[in-house]
């Protein structure tokens, strides 16, 4: 598997994420500035966290805009596994490739620590090696994971079965504990939590690398789930 | 242009005494430069001869401490120390205060303290891997406290998180003392190879001077000399000399320097910190035994129409100044293009020794590096013993009527518990991003926070420590045992302690009895780091921290870094395995003088603290060590704050289990339970492992009892075989967690 | 030249933590007439042309493209020519 990880001027969680691909055998992964406009040839691209511009106007709104956008779009269409993480998933909705929004935490506070994630959907790329129902340790880490949507879109979600990952204990104020959707083809996944945070046992849970280990036998089946 | 006065009027009107300058030190200054200063050099004297960087007044007493040991490769004097922590490989680390700039603007305060050491430590060619912070409010039940929490934990959040530097541990204190007048010291840890350490010399006549980062403002404007005053009711109306921070920035300026130094073109690099400009430019030239001539119409303005006089004393944040050599320029330019973060050159260095300031072709400055640097008088204070000290250790802390019968025992453990100071610190550290970096194997909370070092099985410990209560009460003693338990703390997760940066927080010198203070809890911390073979590497003093006329706790904060060879040999405070048994290393005496259950029960802030023996305290932390190398253990913690039932019943807390423990002792129950005798640590093991920790302990004459074992969902203490606490864990955990959110929703 | 004043504001059916935060401390305070507090941003910028039409027209762009997030979020704008802005 290639994997590309985007950097962004304000991006914090590039070097992790990198560091959880390496950690697979078979995966080569690439850092990407995001002045770069070529993403061609890579089997899944990581937007990683942090706080890509300062999260300055709104978290994600600047990062949109950044010259690799336009190639993570193409990479979309085509079907590329793309993951966004935490600020990445606030980039991904800014840009329009997940739906809704999100909004400071409810608690109006940064909140850092580990969460109990339920997964709704065990049949996506992302999640392929848990089971329905399953409870997962993935920390979290942000300030605005309050994730919104209006009434129809959500009914749009939970009936494509676009939410992957839901909090058993809303840490955010998400509504309906969302906590990861994909899009309506299923090749876009954005999540608040660190899955490469959870990648060794000493950090605390494995349950991350399990998401990095979905999408590589994903593309190892030929991409083809 | 603002009207400035003139070198007469400075005179005349004794303009440099609102700068901060004596009588004497102005003379000095007029001696130096054969003339009298005009108004950009005094200001610049002023701020390189402030406390803040010249430490004119606490010299005679930093002297004191040791600094030296084989493993130390930069001690004091540059941005950070830094110790060897073998393969090739060392970490660095600093301490340093944002207490004034807090008091008056919180959020922005708290925020560019952290910035401030990032940019130490990174300037020393090093990786910031965590910060640390060490904070002291008033007590919560009064809302103009709760408002200073609150914004300063945001602040350090609101930096620390947007530049990707794990927060990863601290303490933090509620008291009176602090009230109008908290401490915000904030710690960073950086990794470096030996052959990237970096210094901030200005080597290479004729090499250009990079002024890197934004626009210089009209912020900050003398924020050393603010720092080295009291607070009262005018420093409110200071406010503009508080800075604010650019995280974002912060963290392409750190990448784009980070990327310089890895290029290996840097001569000399440093940050722009107190006193900007000023202070990097004269530190770099006078390390180098150079001069720097600077063209101040090239250096980046934020305002229109700032004066050479706000250029220099501008605080403005996140920039730092570097020397390449002439053939090294574009490959320098082209990093900083890369991450868009402004680079132009400002100055070039020189042989005369001068710093000399050239403004629309016109020399505006001209002084002598050495003068600035090194030149700053420094005063022996007059010492005095404070009257009040009698007073408070003759305190009869042991005559209090006893609280006896479980029911009164274990709701006095509860309301220790749930002193703000013992309480747990969830709701600040869960505001702090504490595992960015995918390093942090131990989070904040407990004993000392651990950090992995990538690609190797070594791990890093620190831990942060101040007991201003202990200091106050004796300063020699509280001295001492500053250092002895930031050393528990680390030996506790299976650290040997390295090394030590301090941060002096105290009282205004020129009073003898504060002066008195600071020469013996100095004198007591030195006595500590010789015997516990922690040099000190660096630090920082932070003086005049007064409210109203009156002087805070004399707080020195002790940061310390430890090692741990083998990571999977690290182990937690809290209790792991039922069936384990506990003990108790140290021996426990009648010692309630200044400690949490006298304050919190009682009311009072008295007594003779706590002595310290520190061969025991060695022996103590040898055995320790010797005991996690032959993996005997499942947990140990530091017993300190609240006493052994405190300790017990956090261990409980932490580990999600209970215990059943039986002291022993010719004590007054209550006063076992919570004395807070120093050198003890509480442990837990297997049964299988009981033989040979009593071997080690015995070997080196540590006192060892076994007290109970470990299970269940209660935690029982007996103390003579008559019941004192009982509780379940969970009502504990309740007191313990919910102390702090209680109050600050309440709000 | 015109300097352009845009306000940002939540849209209504989307909650305000900071507005509802702000609307509770009102209330502790003894403002208890005070309700539906919102919290939104003020930007100020300079455009460097004279039509008018085209300036609201552009600033409408930025609005919809960057300035505002038009999920959760509503604009609103005013030109003043540059000489009368103070």
């Amino acid at each position: 598997m290639k994997a590309a990880v985007i950097t962004f001027p304000g991006s914090n969680c590039d070097r992790d994420c990198l560091r959880a691909l390496e950690e697979i055998p078979g995966c080569e992964a690439d850092s990407v500035w995001h002045a770069d406009q070529d993403l061609a040839g890579y089997d899944l691209i990581v937007l990683p966290g942090g706080f890509s511009y300062g999260d300055y106007l709104r978290s994600g709104a600047i990062a949109r805009f950044s010259p690799v956008m336009a190639a993570l779009k193409r990479e979309a269409d085509r079907g590329v596994t793309i993951l966004g993480i935490c600020n990445g998933f606030q980039v991904l909705l800014e840009a329009g490739l997940l739906p809704g929004a999100m909004r400071r935490n409810q608690s109006l506070k940064f909140v850092c620590k580990p969460c109990e994630l339920v997964v709704d959907r065990a049949d996506s790329r992302f999640s392929s090696r848990f089971q329905e129902g399953q409870t997962l340790q993935v920390p979290v880490a942000h300030g605005e994971g309050n994730y919104y949507c209006d009434d129809e879109t959500l009914k749009r979600l939970h009936g494509e079965g676009q939410v992957v990952f839901r909090y058993a204990d809303n840490p955010n104020g998400s509504v309906a504990d969302i906590a990861g959707i994909t899009n309506e083809t299923g090749n876009v996944l954005g999540m608040m939590p660190h899955p490469e945070r959870a990648t060794r046992a000493r950090l605390g849970s494995v349950d991350g690398a399990e998401i990095f280990g979905a999408i590589f036998d994903f593309v190892s089946a030929g991409g083809k789930s | 242009m603002s009207m400035e006065p003139t070198p007469e009027e400075i005179r005349d009107h004794r303009v440099y005494a609102d700068f901060g300058l004596t009588d004497a030190e102005y003379e000095l200054i007029c001696e130096k430069l054969g003339r009298a200063p005009n108004y950009v050099e005094v200001g610049i004297f002023s701020v390189m001869w402030s406390e803040h960087c010249s430490y004119k007044n606490s010299r005679p007493v930093l002297s004191l401490l040791p600094t030296k040991g084989p493993h130390v490769l930069v001690g004091p004097g540059e941005g950070a120390g830094i110790v060897d922590i073998g393969d090739g490989q060392a970490v660095a680390f600093k301490i340093e205060s944002h207490n004034h700039p807090s008091a008056v603007e919180p959020y922005q305060g708290a925020a560019t303290g952290v910035g401030g050491i990032l940019r130490d430590i990174f300037s020393m060619g090093a990786r910031p891997v965590a910060l640390l912070n060490s904070l002291r409010f008033g007590p919560l039940s009064d809302g103009r406290n709760r408002y200073l929490f609150e914004r300063v934990v945001e602040g350090i959040g609101g930096y620390g998180n947007c530049v990707g530097v794990p927060t990863v541990g601290g303490e933090a204190v509620f008291d009176d003392a602090y009230s109008g007048n908290p401490l915000v010291n904030v710690m960073c840890v950086g990794l470096i190879d030996h052959d990237q350490i970096q210094k901030g010399v200005a080597g290479g006549v004729g090499n250009p001077v990079f002024y890197v980062g934004p626009a210089t403002g009209r912020d900050g404007i003398h924020g050393a000399t603010f720092a080295s005053e009291e607070l009262n009711e005018e420093s409110e109306e200071r406010r503009p000399a508080v800075q604010v921070g650019d995280p974002f920035m912060k963290k392409l300026v750190m990448e784009s320097c980070l990327e310089l130094i890895d290029s290996g073109i840097v001569v000399g690099i440093q940050d722009m910190g107190a006193a900007g400009l000023t202070c990097s430019s004269a530190e770099m030239a006078s390390k180098a035994g150079n001069g720097m001539e600077l063209y101040l119409d090239r250096v980046p303005c934020r305002a229109e129409g700032m004066t050479p006089y706000e250029m220099m004393l501008s605080e403005s944040q996140e920039r730092m100044l570097f020397v390449v050599r002439p053939e090294h320029v574009d490959r320098a330019r082209e990093i900083f293009e890369r991450w868009e973060v402004p680079c132009v050159e400002v100055g070039k260095v020189t042989d005369d020794g001068r710093l000399r300031l050239i403004f629309h072709g016109e020399e505006v400055g001209d002084l002598p590096v050495r003068g600035l640097v090194d030149d700053c008088p420094v005063y022996e204070r007059a010492v005095e013993r404070p009257g009040y000290l009698d007073m408070v250790q003759s305190a009869e802390t042991l005559n209090d009527p006893e609280i006896a019968g479980v029911q009164e025992l274990t709701a006095a453990l509860k309301a220790v518990l749930a002193d703000h100071t013992v309480a747990s610190k969830r709701w600040i550290y869960e505001q702090f991003d504490h595992m960015v970096q995918g390093n942090t194997v131990q989070a904040p909370g407990g004993d000392a926070a651990v950090v992995e070092v990538q690609g190797t099985r070594k791990a890093l410990a620190m831990a942060l420590d101040g007991d201003g209560r202990h200091v106050f009460l004796d300063p020699y003693e509280g001295g001492k045992a500053t250092v002895a338990e930031a050393a528990r703390n680390l030996v506790c997760v299976g650290a040997r302690p390295l090394a030590v940066t301090d941060n002096l927080n105290f009282g205004s010198p020129e009073r003898p009895e504060i002066y008195f203070q600071l020469h013996q809890s100095v004198a007591g911390m030195a006595e500590a780091c010789e015997v516990l073979k922690t040099p000190v590497i660096g630090g920082n003093v932070s003086l005049y921290n007064e409210h109203a006329g009156q002087a805070i706790y004399p707080t020195p904060v002790v940061g310390m870094v430890g090692l741990i060879e083998d990571r999977d040999r690290m182990i937690g405070a809290g209790f792991r395995g039922d069936g384990d048994l506990v003990a108790v290393l140290g021996a426990t005496g009648a010692d309630l003088g200044g400690s949490a259950f006298r304050a919190v029960l009682h009311g009072a802030v008295d007594g003779a603290p706590p002595s310290v023996d520190l061969q025991a305290e060695a022996r103590l932390q040898d055995t320790m060590l010797r005991a996690v190398e032959a993996g005997l253990l499942s947990s140990a913690h530091d017993c300190s704050h609240g006493g052994l039932a405190t300790t017990i019943a956090e261990k409980a807390i932490a580990g999600g289990r209970g215990a059943n423990v039986r002291l022993k002792g010719d004590l007054r129950g209550d006063h076992h339970l919570f004395s807070e005798t120093t050198g003890r640590i509480v442990v837990s093991a297997p049964p299988e492992a009981k033989e040979a920790l009593e071997a080690i302990a015995a070997d080196a004459g540590v006192p060892l009892s076994w007290v109970g074992e470990v299970g269940g969902e209660e935690l029982t203490i007996t103390v003579n075989d008559e019941l004192g606490i009982e509780s379940a864990v969970a009502d504990l955990r309740d007191a313990y967690e919910g102390a702090i959110p209680r109050r600050m929703e309440k709000a | 030249m015109f300097v352009a004043r845009v306000q940002v504001t939540i849209k209504e059916e989307v909650l305000d933590p900071q507005g509802k935060a702000v609307e509770g401390a009102l209330h502790s305070l003894g403002f208890e007439e005070a309700s539906g507090v919102r919290i939104g941003k003020f930007l100020e910028l300079t455009l460097n042309t004279d039509d008018r039409a085209v300036a609201e027209e552009r600033l409408s762009q930025m609005c919809e493209k960057l300035l505002a997030n038009p999920v959760i979020e509503d604009y609103e704008f005013e030109l003043v020519e540059a000489g009368e802005a103070r």
